[in-house]
């Protein structure tokens, strides 16, 4: 028990980024028109690529000198990472282009 | 970061600032993508965000003994990016648009498996005693790995690779999973052992969270696929978070938070939009039943092409009701080039979106985009129901439960209370459907069997071509 509240004590700052993101996130997502659904969805998921910088970190730091398992994985979580940043945000602008070309229409 | 040093250097400063900036512009793009004008600007920052972050930390970033990356680690991290970056963007240039969920899962299957990946080779590194440095990599992985495996079931359900398993045992033997999973976690994470001797345990509990990803996804049916990727996007960006806390990295911690939430709140939207709570949904209670064969329906009537086209032209207003079988069958050009033939025409035509129509929130709005319908004709279910009663006709294609009003007036349907678009009050009502038979849930529905309603039987592209070139020619 003295240690679960310690760690608490210890990651006040933590918990109270988590607390906020938490806040932060409801609030900007709140009142989305049900049309961007799909895009912020796509979106997001393209965020959540951010993963990407523990992967450089990973194969940024890993010995090179003989071929490890640690390594490959690394390689591989980099490969991962990448393919869901630039997909996702690829895709996200590729759908929200569709909706734009429908401004001038509109106008008319 | 880099404390064992002790020494910060201007450019761990630029690094951390670098970070700090990448944050606020995840929040930033976010909130403009919630914007319809400024979505696309949105979506923008949020990816330039990512590059800076990606670029400051493979030229700043500083190990614990305080050593940069070595340019043989930097040029594999480059091969490895821009294998990583071509692939992802051919993809997605090439993807039809009817295949946008299906891509989305494997994207988020594919950021799930990097964050499991990451925590799985940050383990040993936790310190033993300390719960927080242990807590975090196991739940890194769990729900990395779980948002991985369940995603790529996802994509196979969606893409018809793989079919339901909608045993009612599979509710048991999913929650035996899940608390094995969660026991051996908590074990791991309080057992005081020093992680470099829990090496064997961590692969263990990444197979258990991978077989639990299957089959939590396994029994949902693909009605619910929209629920089910907005939840596992949501996992996706909590495992990122969880990866950030490992190095202390606001723009991961922050990001992936920030994600997590937004990843919720669109899944109980979604939950509210079939009326249904998310245990429902997980649980897959979903199915056909209720009372409904007890009650007399009188019979489903047939009509011609040249009668639907009749009907059409002498309308005024048109409310085309689009659901998942328009996407499947690719209808939404054709779609869009009836309603500028019968606009031509001086019909007032509009397309009436459920929040939960195709396979993924939004989906129709982005399909009929694809197709050049203008934006203002993609009328949301609240809006358009005052007005349903002064249609003349409202066209269903390929929708079946959300037009269905058992869910006003048969407490036994499992579809009771859910919101749905009111075709059973418009003038005249056309179903396009591909058969007799029910639709996805096994529930009937009523609508079908409506005195105003007519069945068009084929598939929804073919119907459509047929009726348009028959209104051509009168």
């Amino acid at each position: 028990m003295e240690q679960i509240l310690y760690s608490l004590f210890e990651y006040k700052e933590a918990i109270f980024i988590i607390a906020l993101s938490i806040f932060l996130g409801i609030e900007v997502i709140s009142n989305v028109p049900s049309v961007l659904h799909t895009p912020l969805m796509s979106g997001a998921n393209a965020i959540s690529g951010v993963i990407i910088i523990g992967g450089i970190i990973l194969v940024g730091h890993a010995d090179l000198t003989r071929l490890s398992l640690e390594l490959v994985l690394g390689i591989l979580a980099l490969f991962f990472g990448t393919l869901n940043v630039v997909g996702g945000f690829a895709v996200t602008d590729r759908m929200l282009e569709m909706f734009k070309k429908k401004k001038p229409q509109k106008a008319n | 970061m880099n404390s064992a040093t002790g020494i910060t250097t201007t450019g761990d400063i630029v690094l951390e600032l670098s970070y700090l900036v990448a944050a606020l512009l995840f929040v930033y793009g976010l909130k403009q993508l919630s914007h319809p004008e400024t979505a696309r600007r949105g979506s923008r920052w949020a990816a330039g965000a990512m590059f800076l972050a990606m670029v400051t930390t493979a030229l700043l970033h500083r190990n614990a003994e305080g050593n940069p990356i070595e340019i043989q680690n930097l040029i594999i991290i480059i091969l490895a990016v821009t294998i990583g970056a071509v692939v992802g963007w051919i993809v997605s240039r090439k993807v039809k648009m009817t295949a946008m969920p299906q891509l989305v899962s494997l994207f988020n299957a594919s950021g799930g498996a990097a964050s499991a990946l990451v925590a799985l080779l940050e383990f040993p590194n936790a310190i033993a005693g300390d719960l927080f440095s242990m807590l975090v990599p196991v739940l890194g992985l769990l729900i990395g790995a779980v948002a991985f495996s369940g995603s790529v079931i996802a994509f196979g359900k969606l893409d018809d690779r793989i079919g339901d398993i909608r045993a009612g045992y599979m509710k048991y033997v999913n929650l035996a999973l899940l608390i094995a999973t969660l026991v051996f976690a908590g074990w791991l994470v309080f057992s005081g052992i020093a992680p470099a001797e829990l090496i064997w345990a961590i692969w263990v509990l990444f197979a258990l969270a991978l077989i639990y990803g299957v089959s939590f996804v396994m029994p949902i049916g693909g009605a619910d696929m929209p629920v089910v990727i907005s939840l596992l996007n949501s996992l996706t960006g909590i495992a990122a978070a969880m990866a950030g806390f490992i190095y202390s990295n606001q723009a991961m911690i922050l990001g992936g938070i920030l994600v997590g939430a937004a990843g919720m709140i669109l899944t109980f939207l979604m939950c509210e939009a079939m009326n249904r709570s998310l245990l429902n949904v997980l649980v897959g209670a979903f199915g056909g039943g209720g009372a409904a064969v007890d009650r007399d329906m009188g019979i489903m009537k047939e009509i011609t092409v040249s009668d639907a086209a009749v009907l059409l032209n002498y309308s005024q207003k048109v409310v085309v009701i689009p659901g998942y079988g328009l996407a499947v069958a690719q209808a939404q050009h054709i779609a869009h080039e009836l309603d500028t033939l019968l606009e031509s025409r001086g019909v007032s035509v509009r397309y009436a979106i459920h929040p939960v129509a195709g396979r993924m929130p939004g989906h129709m709005n982005v399909l009929l985009a694809e197709a050049d319908v203008p934006y203002d004709k993609l009328v949301e279910m609240d809006h358009i129901n005052p007005d349903m009663p002064n249609v003349d006709v409202a066209i269903v294609i390929g929708a079946n439960d959300v037009v269905n009003p058992a869910a006003y007036d048969d407490p036994s349907s499992p579809i009771y209370g859910m919101p749905i678009i009111d075709a059973h009050l418009a003038k005249n009502i056309i179903v396009m459907k591909r058969g007799a038979g029910k639709g996805y849930a096994g529930i009937e529905n009523f609508l079908f069997f409506n005195d105003k309603t007519r069945m068009f039987y084929g598939n929804a592209k073919d119907s459509l071509q047929k009726l348009a070139a028959e209104i051509k020619n009168m």
